[in-house]
């Protein structure tokens, strides 16, 4: 056994080994500002590119996903070095839309691409991206498309439901020309020319399985260890991890693998519930986030995990991905025909926002989000619903009759509390004992009542 | 470090117990501002840390540290910290073959059956150095996360044993203490997590378990934190102590009140 453990490049060595092994540190996880690590003069570079901007809580470099709302919500948009995982909807209508405005908004922003996918040609896919909206066309469809549908939120001021004023709205429609973050029309098709103008690479798995497969096994699915072989030469090859010497890169990498853990990839994780390899996707996708931490790119992966049997499998995913949302389309469910989901055509829910260098996150407190694909735009809002008994409230104001009201979460009280408080203040008010104890011995021995 | 939680746990970096394992772990939330604690605690207390980071890169400990007060890059350079980066090593361990047996050699292996090369650098990284040279208190061995061993194939026997003889090594032969933060599945019904976290629970000192509130988002109240204290078998008289208190986390600090006395509720 060696004395000395050799670790690479990446392992802290101790003493002059640490100097040593710093040459590869180009991570995108620089304060802006304040370069007391010392790394290379990647900071500066940081902050030009194009299409990316700084986030107003770490200096953490953020690119957008090619939807303002979404980037509102994840608190500025995506860390570059980060993977966001996003788990598609029942059908898989909803959830390819996000993934082509993650790319229409690489090629807008002048990013490389990389897309990846075992089921179509990412030169197809390409071809469907959907066509920014230029500024001096927006305004006119914008107006447009509110007239086709009847506004529901009602323009009268709220007295007594006021809160629900108050609730945050979602940026609907273009601000101004911003350099982050664009407005797609998915009803047109991008231009050719800003394709033919982008740098992308396609993997189209049935095409890079038909040369030999290598010998080396290592509990992989082949698909998998491919994609990966592919994506760290390309980082390597166009130089954005910093360590080819030929090739400077001042540009991000944007990475979009559709449908990860379907059966085209050779894991059988979506087929059974015990299935032989299922360590194959985990590791991949530990594998990817060290690729992604040491190079300048942003990777978006769209899941199929309602077809993914074991819950553990789930869990483990969610915990080695960044980011992860879950779309949750109201298509042949109950909810469908449920009044107060009528104007949504599904859910959106922010599962998981990374923390990084920091101890806490931009956790948005809005939890009810509903989406709408609208004829040229997709759409993410705050639902309201409005319970009836608000809705009495307003109208009994009309009425001009008294009415009072209290509204208590109950169960958020009961869990903020010390309960042995509790049972004293219901002893000095002189609640029968006996009640008292009963309430006690369930709470306590953890009885659902 | 966090002040409030010292003063929870009756330590302070001067006086802290030697020869103990901490377990921490966390259900439906994230428990990491517990490692960010122990590290910069055991820093402080002028221990030689050997960090086995297997989730994070080392800026966003390094960047983290600086706000609780410590520089990873200066006690890096010093050598009183050695850090395994795991994302890092990952990318070089998978992609080019290694000549001698790698920490993370078990990414390359289809179902690792011993973790045995990662003992063995933790081993060397702790053992004392005689050279006479400005010593360390003691040695400290801090693992983040042991989950995740689980999801890259190794067998959740061989993390045990890792354990096992880690804790051999460090807290008994070397007089050191050992942390290592667990994921509590709690309804994803993940069998070998479960394992892991009973053996874990019934070996360690002191078990720090942060959850989330049963009724899910509070702006002011991010979690709930129950401390439990094991005593060894002798002092039979003194039962297991438990408290549970509830917590907030802000930019440079996490402040600790008892459930129910939230600021923002009273």
């Amino acid at each position: 056994m060696a004395a000395v453990p050799t670790c690479g490049t990446g392992a802290g060595g101790t003493g002059p080994l640490a100097a040593a092994t710093s040459k590869n540190n180009v991570t995108s996880f620089q304060r802006k500002g304040s370069r007391a690590s010392g790394t290379d003069s990647g900071g500066s570079r940081l902050v030009s590119i194009a299409g990316t901007r700084p986030s107003v809580r770490n200096g953490q470099l953020l690119v957008s996903t090619g939807l303002p709302a979404l980037d509102q919500l994840l608190g500025g948009g995506i860390a570059v070095g980060t993977v966001l995982l996003i788990e598609e909807d029942k059908y898989n209508i909803y959830s390819p839309l996000l993934f082509k405005y993650f790319l229409a908004e690489g090629i807008i922003s002048r990013h490389s691409l990389l897309v990846a996918s075992a089921k179509e040609d990412p030169a197809n896919i390409l071809q469907e991206l959907p066509a920014p909206f230029l500024d001096d066309n927006c305004k006119k469809e914008f107006d447009e498309d509110a007239c086709n549908h009847k506004t529901p939120e009602p323009n009268i001021e709220m007295k007594i439901a006021w809160r629900y004023q108050l609730l945050p709205k979602m940026e609907a429609g273009p601000v101004s020309s911003s350099r982050f973050g664009h407005y797609y029309d998915v009803s047109k098709r991008i231009p050719q020319e800003l394709i033919e103008a982008s740098r992308w690479h396609g993997f189209f798995l049935p095409e890079k399985l038909s040369s030999s497969l290598e010998v080396e096994p290592c509990s992989l699915a082949h698909g998998y260890l491919k994609l990966l072989k592919f994506i760290q030469s390309i980082i390597y090859e166009e130089g954005f991890d910093g360590s080819n010497p030929q090739k400077k890169q001042k540009n991000i990498l944007r990475i979009g693998i559709q449908n990860l853990g379907s059966p085209l990839w050779g894991d059988d994780i979506c087929c059974t519930e015990n299935c032989s390899n299922s360590h194959s996707l985990t590791k991949f996708l530990y594998v990817l986030r060290g690729l992604l931490r040491t190079s300048l790119s942003v990777c978006v992966i769209t899941v199929p995990s309602h077809l993914i049997q074991n819950k553990a499998v789930i869990a483990r995913v969610t915990n080695l991905s960044d980011t992860v949302v879950g779309l949750e389309s109201f298509i042949g469910s109950e909810k469908e025909t449920n009044p107060l989901y009528k104007d949504y055509h599904g859910l959106i829910h922010i599962r998981q926002i990374p923390r990084l260098n920091n101890l806490t996150c931009d956790v948005s407190d809005v939890k009810d989000l509903g989406f709408k694909l609208k004829r040229k735009q997709f759409t993410i809002e705050v639902y309201r619903d409005y319970p009836e008994s608000w809705l009495k409230a307003e109208s009994t104001r009309k009425m001009f009759t008294c009415l009072g009201l209290c509204f208590v979460d109950y169960t958020k009280a009961f869990t903020c509390v010390d309960h042995n408080k509790l049972w004293i203040t219901l002893r000095r008010v002189r609640i029968p004992e006996h009640l008292t104890v009963f309430m006690q011995t369930c709470i306590d021995q953890g009885a659902v009542v | 470090m966090f002040p409030e939680l010292n003063n929870l746990l009756n330590t302070t970096p001067d006086r802290a117990e030697q020869g103990k394992l901490t377990l921490l772990c966390d259900a439906k939330t994230d428990g990491s501002f517990l490692v960010h604690h122990f590290l910069s605690f055991y820093l402080k207390a002028n221990c030689k840390v050997c960090f086995v980071a297997l989730i994070q890169s080392f800026s966003h400990y390094n960047i983290v540290g600086q706000k609780l007060g410590v520089s990873l890059t200066t006690a890096r350079e010093r050598g009183q910290l050695v850090f395994l980066e795991g994302l890092k090593s990952s990318v070089d361990v998978f992609f080019r073959a290694q000549e001698e047996p790698h920490p993370l050699q078990f990414l390359r292996e289809a179902n690792a059956e011993t973790l045995q090369p990662l003992y063995e650098f933790v081993r060397e990284a702790l053992k004392p150095v005689d050279s006479g040279e400005a010593a360390w208190r003691y040695p400290v061995l801090l693992v983040d996360d042991l989950s995740v061993l689980l999801s890259l194939g190794v067998g959740v026997v061989a993390v045990l044993d890792f354990v096992h003889y880690c804790r051999a090594t460090v807290c008994w032969e070397l007089k050191g203490n050992m942390v290592a933060l667990v994921h509590d599945s709690v309804d994803t019904e993940d069998e070998e997590n479960d394992v892991l976290l009973n053996g874990l629970s019934h070996q360690s000192h002191l078990i720090l378990r942060a959850e989330g509130l049963a009724t899910g988002f509070c702006r002011d109240v991010h979690g709930q934190l129950t401390i439990l204290w094991r005593r060894a078998l002798r002092t039979t008289a003194q039962r297991e102590q438990i408290l549970t208190y509830q917590y907030k986390i802000q930019d440079k600090n996490v402040s600790f009140f008892a459930r129910g006395m939230s600021p923002a509720v009273l």
